[in-house]
C-alpha cells in the first residue's frame, strides 16, 4: 500500500482486540472486505495483549479469561482480511476517509464503514505524586506481565476496582505478591451496590470469580486495606512510599512501584474527533458515544463496539463487536434484514446477560472523591502541570467548559491530548459551575490524535487538492 | 442601568475595549458565549504585525504601527496586574520570498506605502548570508525575507487569559453563556439575551465576531462579516531553531513551533482538514527543512471574522447613536490600540483616534 | 539513572543485544518492548518534563499518557511503542536543549 491510496474497503475497523477480532471474522464471514488497523505489533488489544506468542508458564498466571483470547486470534487468522498492525490512525471523518501512519509512512484510504474498536483507557487517578516514576496505571502492570513476562517486586496496588483483584492474584502466581492492596470503595459502597444484585445475579460468573481471587490473596497473606482515603505517592526522584488513611489513622507503606486503578473509561479520543455525540453516563461516571442496539453511532457511517462504547468487558466486547459486523454487512446489501436479526438475536441476549453484572461492579467498587473532586494542589494535567486548584480558579474567571479553560491554562493541551485529564477538568469545572457534565461538555479533540511528524503530513499534501488560498488578509 | 457600557462578545476585541473602559472609571459588562462558541481569540497565529497590511490603504497601515507601538507598556501593564508573561516579543518578524521577482515586486509596493506613511516604515531586505546568520536553520528555497522591524508576536491565549482576569479584578462584570439576541434604546440601551436575561447600559459596543451578522442589522449595522476559516499545527517543545515570526512559523517562548495558516472559505465549518493541514506543513518544511522530522502535538482551525475589503469596521450606528460596532480579523496587533485609543472614540473625545475610514458606509451599495 | 530494578522476569530473556539509553550500554532483548526492557534493567527515569524538569517514567503502557517518549534518530518516539533492536541509540528527553522553558 502506498501513501494515497485511497482503494475502497467495505469496512475499515480501528482496533484489534476482543471488539475488533470478532467484528473483523464476522464480516470476512460474510464476505465484506475489511481493513483492520492496530497501533500494536501484534492481535489481541490490551485485554489479549500478546496472546499469540505468550508462553505456557505465562498463560497459566494470566488464567483462563486471558487465554480465550486465544480462539478469537485462530479465527481471525482464518480470515481473509487486510491486517495492519503499528498503525497509528491520527485522522478519521464522518465519511469513512482513514488516515493512517505505519513506521513513518501516512496512508488515507477510505471504507464504507467504519468500526470503531478502540477500548478503554484506565480511569485517570490524580493524586499527590503520580507523576513519579514508579506510579503506574495498574493496566501498564499487567500488560508488562502479559507482554514482557515482568512481574513487580515491591509493589503496593492502590484503588478500586474488580481488576486489581485479578493483577494481585497474577503476582501471586508469579512469585510476587503484591505488598499490599488498599482499597477505596467502602462497606457503604458495598451495601449500595445491594440494589443491584438481582442484576449481578445473572451474571454472576462475575461474582464467583471475584470470590475466587480474594480467596487466593488471603490464602497468599496479602494486606487489604479497605475503605482507605487520601492516597499519596511519596519520594523525591521515584515512588518510595504510599501514604494514606485508613480507619482513623495515617499508614505510609514502603515500597518501589505504585499501580493505581480507579476502574475505565471508554476511549473516546477517535470518536470525539470525530465530532460523534456523547453523553455522560451518571452509572459509570464517564462519556460514552451514544450508539444505538447495533452500536451504530450518531453518524450513519460508523460504528463503535466494545468498551470504546460503554464498559462491558471483553466477552460483551467480542459480542458487540459481532452485532456491529451483522449489522453492517446487512447495512452494505450482503445480509437480508431476517437473517441478520435471526444471527444476531442470540448475541444480543448474551450481550444483555453480560452487561448484567455491570451496575452491581460500578456501584461497588466506585472511583473515590478523591480523584473525581482532587485538592487544589494536585496535579490534574500531568503534560502541562495545571493544578486542580488552577482549573477551579478558572472557573471562577469565566470558563465553563474545558475548551476556555484549556485556553486559558493548558490543561489538555500536551502530547496525551488529554486522555489523562480530560475527565478530571470536565468534572471540577462542572462542579465548581453548578452545571451538568452534559451542558460542561468535553475537550474538542482534533486530529492527529496521534502526535505524528510534520514530513508524516506533508506526506499526503497534493498539490492539486491542496488548501485554496482566498485571500490576502488585508 | 447596569452599566455604562455593555459589550456583546467577550473574545479579545471585547475584552480588550473593556479592560480600556474600565481604566477610565467606566462601568462595564461583557456578555460572552458559550464553551463552544466559534471563537476565533482561541485559535488565532498570536503575530502582532505590520508590515503587508494596508497595503491599499495606508490609514490602516498607521493603525497596526500605533497598536504595535503601544503593544510593550499594554503587555507589561497587564503581565504585571495579573502575573502572567504575555510572551510580547516585538524584534521584527520576516516576508519570505521564493523568487527575487516577487521579493522586488513587495519591495516596490512597500517603497509606495512608506511614502505614504511619511517615511515611517522600518524594513530591509535580507539574502544569502545575512540572511541565514539571522536564520539558519532556513532552507535554500528561500531566496530573500524582508524584515520589518516593527512585526512581532505574543501569546494570544496568555493575552486573553490575562484580560479576562484583570477585567475582573478591576471590577469588570462578564457573564459567560449569553449570545445577545436583540438590543432595544429607549433613554438607556436594553440587551436581551437567549436565556432571557436582560441588560441596561447607556451605551453597547458590538464586539462580537461572527456573531455581529446576526444582531448588526438589529441595531442599525451592515456588519458585513463572513468567516474565513484558518488552521494551524503546533509542534513539540523544541530548542531554539527559529528566531523570528513570519507568516509560516513561529517558536513561541515554551519551545513550540506554531505552523501556519490557511485561508479558506468553509463557512461556519471551524473542522481541520488533512488537505490543508498537509498543505501548510509542506509550506513549513519548505521555508524550515529541520522541521521534517519534528512532531506535531496539536491542530486546530477557527474561524476570522472578515469584511469585505479585510479591514477592520469602526462605525457608530446611525439609527441608534451610543450603538458601536467593532469588527477586525487581527484582534491580537489591534489589541493594544483597542484597550489605550478605542475609549476615547467611544467616549466621543477630541483625542479621539481618526477612524472615519473604517466606517462602514464604504461598504454601502 | 541505573539501580536495581523493581521488576523482575519470570524468565531470563535470551537473545540480548546492546541498546545505548542515556550514554550507557544496555543489554536488553531484542524484540521485546523498548520501555518495559528499560525498566527491567533499572532504568527508572526516562525524561524531564519540560516546565518543572522533574524526572517521568513509563506510566500507562498503552500508548496513550506519552511519558515514556524518549529521542531515537532524533525524533520523538514513545518508548513503549517501539521494539528493541540491535544497536539502538535512546537518548533521555531533557527539557529541550539543556534551556529552561517558562511556562
Amino acid at each position: 500500500m502506498s501513501a494515497n491510496d485511497r482503494r475502497d474497503f467495505d469496512l475499515a475497523i480501528i482496533g484489534a482486540g476482543p471488539a475488533g477480532m470478532a467484528a473483523a471474522a464476522q464480516a470476512a464471514s460474510a464476505g465484506l472486505s475489511v481493513l483492520l488497523l492496530d497501533e500494536q505489533a501484534r492481535l489481541g488489544g490490551q485485554i489479549y495483549r500478546d496472546i499469540e506468542r505468550t508462553s505456557e508458564q505465562r498463560g497459566r498466571i494470566l488464567g483462563k479469561d486471558y487465554l480465550a483470547g486465544r480462539a478469537l486470534v485462530d479465527d481471525l487468522v482464518k480470515s481473509s482480511i487486510t491486517y495492519v498492525p503499528q498503525a497509528s490512525v491520527w485522522q478519521a471523518d464522518q465519511d469513512g476517509h482513514l488516515c493512517y501512519t505505519v513506521e513513518g509512512l501516512a496512508t488515507q484510504t477510505k471504507a464504507h464503514r467504519v468500526l470503531l474498536a478502540t477500548g478503554a483507557l484506565e480511569r485517570p487517578v490524580p493524586i499527590p505524586g503520580w507523576t513519579l516514576p514508579g506510579v503506574m496505571m495498574a493496566g501498564a502492570g499487567q500488560i508488562l506481565l502479559k507482554q514482557s513476562g515482568l512481574v513487580a517486586k515491591r509493589a503496593v496496588i492502590a484503588g478500586s476496582g474488580p481488576l486489581i483483584y485479578l493483577i494481585a492474584a497474577q503476582m501471586v502466581r508469579a512469585g510476587n505478591p503484591p505488598l499490599a492492596l488498599i482499597e477505596t470503595q467502602t462497606a457503604a459502597d458495598f451495601w449500595q451496590a445491594q440494589h443491584h444484585l438481582a442484576g449481578a445475579l445473572r451474571g454472576w460468573r462475575y461474582l464467583i470469580k471475584g470470590l475466587g481471587l480474594i480467596g487466593e490473596l488471603r490464602r497468599a497473606g496479602v494486606k487489604r486495606y479497605r475503605g482507605a482515603s487520601d492516597l499519596q505517592a511519596e519520594g523525591q526522584e521515584r515512588a518510595e512510599a504510599l501514604r494514606f488513611s485508613h480507619r482513623g489513622k495515617q499508614q505510609w507503606l514502603a515500597c518501589e512501584t505504585i499501580f493505581l486503578h480507579m476502574g475505565v473509561v471508554p476511549n473516546t479520543q477517535l470518536s470525539r474527533a470525530m465530532n460523534l455525540d456523547h453523553y455522560w453516563s451518571a452509572a459509570q461516571h464517564c462519556f460514552h458515544p451514544k450508539t444505538d442496539g447495533w452500536g451504530r453511532s450518531s453518524a450513519a457511517a460508523i460504528f463503535i463496539a466494545g468498551d470504546g462504547a460503554g464498559i462491558a468487558g471483553a466477552k460483551g466486547a467480542e459480542l458487540a463487536g459481532r452485532i456491529a459486523a451483522l449489522r453492517i454487512a446487512a447495512d452494505l446489501g450482503r445480509l437480508d434484514e431476517a437473517t441478520m436479526a435471526q444471527s444476531a438475536t442470540p448475541l444480543h441476549r448474551e450481550l444483555a446477560r453480560e452487561r448484567a453484572a455491570r451496575p452491581f461492579l460500578d456501584r461497588a467498587y466506585p472511583a473515590s472523591s478523591q480523584v473525581l473532586a482532587p485538592d487544589d494542589a494536585t496535579m490534574v494535567c500531568r503534560c502541562e502541570e495545571v493544578s486542580a486548584g488552577d482549573i477551579r480558579r478558572y472557573a471562577a474567571m469565566g470558563c465553563d467548559g474545558p475548551n476556555q479553560a484549556k485556553a486559558f491554562g493548558r490543561a489538555g493541551m500536551g502530547p496525551c491530548q488529554g486522555r489523562y485529564c480530560g475527565l478530571t477538568v470536565s468534572m471540577l469545572l462542572a462542579s465548581v459551575n453548578q452545571r451538568s457534565l452534559d451542558e460542561t461538555g468535553y475537550f474538542r479533540i482534533r486530529p492527529p490524535i496521534k502526535p505524528l511528524t510534520l514530513g508524516e503530513i506533508a506526506q499526503l499534501d497534493d498539490p492539486d487538492a491542496g488548501a485554496k488560498e482566498v485571500m490576502d488578509l488585508g | 442601568m447596569d452599566a455604562d457600557y455593555v459589550l456583546v462578545g467577550g473574545g479579545i476585541v471585547g475584552l480588550s475595549i473593556a479592560w480600556g473602559l474600565v481604566k477610565r472609571g467606566k462601568r462595564v459588562i461583557v456578555l460572552d458565549g458559550e464553551d463552544g462558541s466559534f471563537r476565533a481569540s482561541r485559535g488565532n497565529f498570536g503575530l502582532v504585525w505590520v508590515q503587508s497590511k494596508g497595503m491599499n490603504q495606508p490609514r490602516y497601515a498607521q493603525w497596526s504601527q500605533e497598536s504595535a507601538a503601544a503593544w510593550g507598556d499594554f503587555a507589561q501593564e497587564l503581565g504585571e496586574a495579573t502575573g502572567r508573561d504575555l510572551g510580547l516579543e516585538q524584534k521584527g518578524g520576516y516576508d519570505f520570498h521564493f523568487s527575487e521577482q516577487s521579493l522586488e515586486e513587495t519591495v516596490a509596493k512597500y517603497e509606495v506605502l512608506k511614502q505614504a506613511l511619511g517615511g515611517n516604515y522600518p524594513y530591509e531586505v535580507l539574502r544569502g548570508n545575512a540572511l541565514r546568520n539571522e536564520e539558519p536553520e532556513l532552507g535554500s528555497s528561500v531566496v530573500g525575507a524582508i524584515l520589518h522591524h516593527q512585526d512581532g508576536h505574543v501569546n494570544p491565549l496568555h493575552l486573553l487569559q490575562a484580560l479576562a482576569q484583570d477585567l475582573r479584578r478591576l471590577g469588570g462584570q462578564v457573564l459567560v453563556g449569553k449570545t445577545g439576541v436583540d438590543v432595544k434604546k429607549s433613554d438607556v440601551f436594553t440587551v436581551l439575551c437567549d436565556d432571557g436575561t436582560r441588560v441596561e447600559a447607556s451605551k453597547v459596543v458590538l464586539s462580537a465576531g461572527l456573531g455581529a451578522a446576526q444582531l448588526g442589522p438589529k441595531m442599525g449595522f451592515l456588519a458585513p462579516v463572513t468567516p474565513v476559516r484558518g488552521q494551524n499545527l503546533i509542534t513539540e517543545k523544541l530548542p531554539r531553531l527559529i528566531n523570528r515570526p513570519s507568516l509560516y512559523a513561529r517558536q513561541v517562548k515554551e519551545g513550540g513551533i506554531q505552523i501556519g495558516y490557511s485561508t479558506e472559505l468553509s463557512g461556519f465549518d471551524d473542522a481541520v482538514t488533512v488537505d490543508s493541514l498537509s498543505s501548510i506543513a509542506t509550506k513549513a518544511i519548505h521555508v524550515y527543512p529541520c522541521l521534517q522530522h519534528v512532531q506535531v502535538v496539536r491542530s486546530w482551525a477557527a474561524l476570522r471574522i472578515m469584511s469585505p475589503d479585510g479591514l477592520p469596521i469602526y462605525q457608530e450606528s446611525p439609527r441608534m447613536p451610543g450603538a458601536f460596532l467593532v469588527t477586525c480579523h487581527s484582534g491580537v496587533s489591534l489589541a493594544a490600540a483597542h484597550a489605550r485609543f478605542l475609549p476615547n472614540w467611544l467616549e466621543g473625545r477630541d483625542d479621539a483616534p481618526d477612524l472615519e475610514v473604517f466606517r462602514e458606509d464604504r461598504f454601502a451599495v | 539513572m541505573k539501580t536495581a530494578s523493581p521488576f523482575e522476569y519470570l524468565a531470563q530473556p535470551t537473545n540480548l543485544v546492546a541498546v545505548r539509553f542515556d550514554g550507557q550500554t544496555y543489554q536488553l532483548p531484542k524484540g521485546e518492548n523498548l520501555a518495559a526492557a528499560l525498566l527491567a534493567a533499572g532504568v527508572r527515569s526516562t525524561r524531564e518534563n519540560p516546565g518543572s524538569n522533574a524526572p517521568r517514567a513509563a506510566f500507562c503502557m498503552m500508548g496513550a499518557c506519552y511519558e515514556c517518549r524518549v529521542r531515537i534518530d532524533g525524533a520523538s518516539v514513545q518508548a513503549c511503542m517501539i521494539q528493541v533492536r540491535d544497536g539502538l541509540v535512546v537518548e533521555k528527553m531533557q527539557p529541550i536543549g539543556g534551556q529552561s522553558y517558562e511556562r
